[in-house]
């Protein structure tokens, strides 16, 4: 049977095929549609799959390392820097090693589409010795799901498995298979695999160590990545994912390819490619994480191109276009670009709650020259741009609340802070509780949707308990305000912000009204449903 | 045969619904099928597009190429042109004609309407005016299907209106009605 599917959904019908028993996820573009795919699926449904949003990918790492712990088959996913996020969990997880098949899935956004940045997960990879997945195709997703959960309980070690934006988010038909049955429930005896003491841990480093050389092979033997050679000595290729299909779009004749699909790199199939060859382009999307290991493995001589080399491109996503440029085939394109055309940049909706927000924000501190504010990750980054122009910084999930806690230690007055809800949960309830525990003079607000907005609308972790939340942490009563942002409310708003700005210590404000877009779709099945 | 297509538009507009119809008709018809989409931030109101590739033989790239694609579908005048230097020499471009305009810098309607006059093979049409006329106001994306229908070979009509149906089956059937009417009216507007 076919079925038409995302990249992102194809991996996620291969998991729960795979005999999965739980997805663990905090949403991300471009990784969100695995989570809800499995969570909208009639087989999960029916055998009660864990599918439930998590706090951050930290916690969904570690939930995920349990259900293996316990036995069982279990998928954490996220978007490129949701890696950072449970970097510690995912890097000790290949030192107690897995019981289970764990699989993670990363899902880089090179030409940062909605990212801070292009980092580029297969170091991640590299960095826990762990095996690593990159697939090409739709079909690849799905059929890969099965395999890395076999790998993953062969080789006792979770299995990263690396996609990108274009794969995540392009739709094709796919050939699906039969659904197996779940891991019974089966804890790990092995309690000194476990406990990371140093004397446990020590023991378990050597024998992950020990096992690079099976991981070696299992990549050299891996059934996605194939060695075709060419005629003759000339160009050779190596290409990586969906760099391999920008590759066969520009039918190159005569060359040979490698195409890598799983990590670590295939040494055999290389030097064969180098000994067949004069000289070796490298095809990747991403970072040139292939290219200076294959630069290493051949010597300074030999002479391999890439994205190093500006053969292709140092930054962004590949397309069609590099790859013709890189065989020499480019045409010019038929028709210029067009003569009147404007940016049309994505902006806050209509209606908007973090819009009252902003508005008033930008007309309180109009009198304070000298205010910085410190944004976040979410819809209300938008807030940077035009008309509002109201935040100073973003950087990474929960920075906002810390980066103006050390603005305002280092004597920057007044410091504002901007988060929404979901990313307060997420990453920014340790960061209240240092400014609480300074006293730092800073003033947050927590711009409060009921939801995670900017994916599309997931549950957010701490709805309706912000309040509780930040009492618990130990922000002061008279000093924590919830307010509905609405043009009509602007005035109290903005004298409580005013308030608040002059207060020497924490400050929490909660702008608090629905997300326009959820509201909608509730609005839109209500009336469906009459 | 392989049939390379642009689609464009604002966030909201329903390109991605266009993409979903032409992806079942041409899954139902045996075709080979990849279409590439950008969800997240773009959708906020910004422009977005979806290339959408279809073929009997094998479709490598999720992407189109620069001078490939033989048809531009877009929603909006303005969006139609940003995409100019993907279409192919013998490309069409099919578009609606009434600008959406939520920038401040738009460039005046009577531009864009000479810019795209001055393309070799262009088809316009006030889409929402047309689907409003046709009692069906929510289905100005399938007007502009309709337009398309005209110039994919790939697909007879027929395919598509059978998608409409398959797509908007469990939305009732007015909604299936005002889809295919709307269709319709975009296939004989032009």
């Amino acid at each position: 049977m076919k079925r038409l599917l995302l990249g992102d959904e194809a991996l996620a019908l291969g998991a729960i095929h795979a005999g999965l028993s739980g997805v663990y996820a905090y949403p991300g573009t471009p990784s969100t549609e695995i989570t809800e795919f499995i969570q909208s699926d009639p087989i999960s449904r029916e055998r009660g799959l864990h599918s439930r949003w998590c706090t951050n990918e930290k916690t969904a790492m570690e939930a995920a390392l349990g259900m293996s712990f316990a036995g069982k088959r279990a998928l954490v996913c996220m978007k490129h820097v949701g890696m950072n996020v449970c970097a510690d969990a995912f890097i000790n997880s290949a030192i107690t090693g897995v019981k289970g098949g764990l699989v993670v899935v990363a899902a880089d956004d090179p030409s940062m589409h909605s990212s801070q940045n292009e980092q580029d997960s297969r170091f991640y990879g590299e960095f826990a010795m762990v095996p690593v997945l990159e697939p090409s195709t739709q079909q690849e997703c799905y059929d890969m799901m099965a395999y890395a959960f076999d790998l993953s309980e062969e080789l006792r070690l979770p299995v990263l498995m690396r996609l990108v934006t274009r794969l995540a988010h392009s739709r094709a038909a796919v050939a699906v298979g039969d659904c197996r049955d779940e891991n019974p429930l089966e804890p790990d005896q092995e309690r000194t695999r476990w406990v990371l003491l140093p004397g446990n841990a020590k023991r378990q480093y050597a024998s992950l160590v020990a096992k690079a050389p099976e991981v070696l092979r299992r990549a050299e033997q891996s059934a996605f990545s194939s060695l075709t050679l060419g005629p003759k000595k000339g160009l050779g290729v190596v290409a990586a994912g969906i760099g391999y299909n920008y590759v066969c779009e520009c039918h190159p004749e005569g060359v040979s390819i490698l195409k890598v699909s799983q990590y670590p790199l295939p040494q055999e199939q290389i030097l064969a490619l180098a000994a067949q060859s004069s000289e070796i382009l490298v095809v990747e999307d991403g970072q040139p994480f292939i290219e200076t290991r294959i630069k290493s493995l051949l010597g300074a001589d030999y002479p391999v191109t890439g994205r190093l080399t500006g053969r292709l491109p140092r930054t962004g996503e590949l397309n069609p276009d590099h790859l013709a440029a890189a065989f020499g085939k480019a045409q010019a394109a038929p028709f210029p670009p067009a003569l009147h055309l404007a940016a049309r940049p994505p902006q806050l909706c209509q209606g908007c709650g973090h819009r009252d927000v902003y508005a008033v924000l930008n007309e309180v501190l109009a009198d304070f020259p000298s205010a910085r504010v410190f944004g976040d990750i979410g819809c209300y980054t938008l807030g940077a741009l035009p008309p509002f122009r109201a935040i100073d910084t973003c950087v990474d999930m929960g920075a906002s609340i810390t980066m103006a806690k050390g603005a305002a230690d280092a004597g920057v007055f007044p410091a504002v802070a901007v988060i929404g809800d979901s990313t307060f949960t997420h990453s920014g309830m340790t960061s209240l509780l240092d400014a609480v525990n300074d006293g730092s003079p800073i003033t947050v607000i927590i711009s409060d949707n009921l939801t995670t907005a900017m994916t599309g609308g997931q549950d957010s972790a701490g709805t309706h308990k912000f309040e509780a939340i930040c009492l618990a942490l130990g922000v002061e009563r008279e000093h924590l305000h919830v307010v509905v942002p609405l043009p009509a409310n602007r005035a109290e708003i903005g004298r409580i912000i005013r308030e608040e700005l002059a207060y020497k210590g924490v400050s929490v404000i909660i702008p608090q009204r629905e997300c326009m877009q959820t509201l909608a779709r509730k609005q839109r099945k209500k009336q469906a449903a009459k | 045969m392989k049939t390379d297509i642009k689609l464009a538009g604002v966030g909201g507009q329903g390109i991605l619904t266009i993409a979903t119809v032409i992806g079942q008709a041409a899954t139902a018809a045996g075709l080979q099928l990849k279409q590439a989409e950008v969800h997240g931030m773009s959708q906020r109101g910004g422009a977005v597009e979806s290339d959408l590739r279809l073929s009997d033989e094998a479709i490598y790239s999720d992407q189109i190429g620069l001078g490939t694609a033989d048809l531009i579908v877009s929603m909006e005048p303005m969006e139609a042109l940003r995409y100019l230097p993907y279409l192919g020499p013998k490309g069409t471009v099919v578009t609606s004609s009434a600008p959406f305009v939520n920038i401040p810098d738009y460039p005046a309607a009577e531009v864009l309407q000479a810019d795209l006059q001055a393309l070799p093979s262009v088809a316009l049409l006030d889409i929402e005016g047309v689907a409003r006329a046709q009692g069906a106001p929510k289905s100005a994306n399938m007007v502009l299907l309709g337009m398309t229908a005209r110039h994919l070979a790939i697909l007879p009509p027929e395919a598509l209106r059978e998608a409409i149906r398959t797509i908007f089956a469990r939305k009732g059937e007015k909604v299936v009605e005002d889809n295919l009417k709307a269709f319709d009216a975009g296939y004989e507007g032009v």
